[in-house]
């Protein structure tokens, strides 16, 4: 998993069927890394700071449903605590 | 696997149910020299590590899920275990 932010929104009108009504967000790995699409299971927003997983992984944040995701939104980040 | 040091602790309050309860490690990854190298990566505890120590990451879904007892859950990282030594040839 890797923090990013949030920093678009994709809108795809013909899609996988297991696609509909997820929220294709593009975020950019943190701190200056490359722009993924990722599907939003948190409820993310704009600009927002969130963390994703990626891989196989990626589709169990829909339980029991065969997502075709490689990159999910699992959590969105209030804070982050580094060393002094 | 990799070798990581823990440099942070991410507060997450909307998250996916199986990382509830759980750590969540800010974890950059280092090089032999212990120096960093490579991007920090976000992985689950499952050790009780904290900032400043020395840990085991794996980075492959299926040992990730197991070592913090969720399978089948989005979680592609994990700490396994803290490094105390590294003996080189």
């Amino acid at each position: 998993m890797y923090l990013g932010k949030v920093i678009g929104r994709v809108v795809c009108s013909i899609k996988d069927e297991a696609l509909e009504s997820k929220t294709l967000l593009l975020v950019k790995r943190l701190p200056d890394g490359p722009c993924v699409v990722a599907i939003d299971a948190v409820g993310a927003g704009a600009s927002e700071t969130v963390y994703v997983c990626r891989g196989r992984e990626a589709a169990f944040a829909f339980a029991g449903k065969e997502v075709p995701t490689e990159a999910t939104i699992v959590g969105i980040v209030d804070e982050v605590q580094k060393a002094q | 696997m990799i070798i990581a040091r823990v440099v942070g602790t991410v507060i997450a309050t909307q998250k996916q149910e199986a990382h509830e309860g759980k750590k969540i490690l800010l974890l950059q990854p280092l090089n032999l020299e212990g120096q960093p190298a490579g991007d920090v990566v976000v992985g689950l505890d499952a050790v009780d590590a904290g900032i400043g120590d020395r840990v085991l990451v794996v980075q492959e879904g299926f040992s990730a899920m197991t070592s913090v007892g969720h399978t089948e859950s989005p979680i592609d990282a994990a700490v396994i275990g803290f490094v105390d030594q590294v003996e080189l040839e």
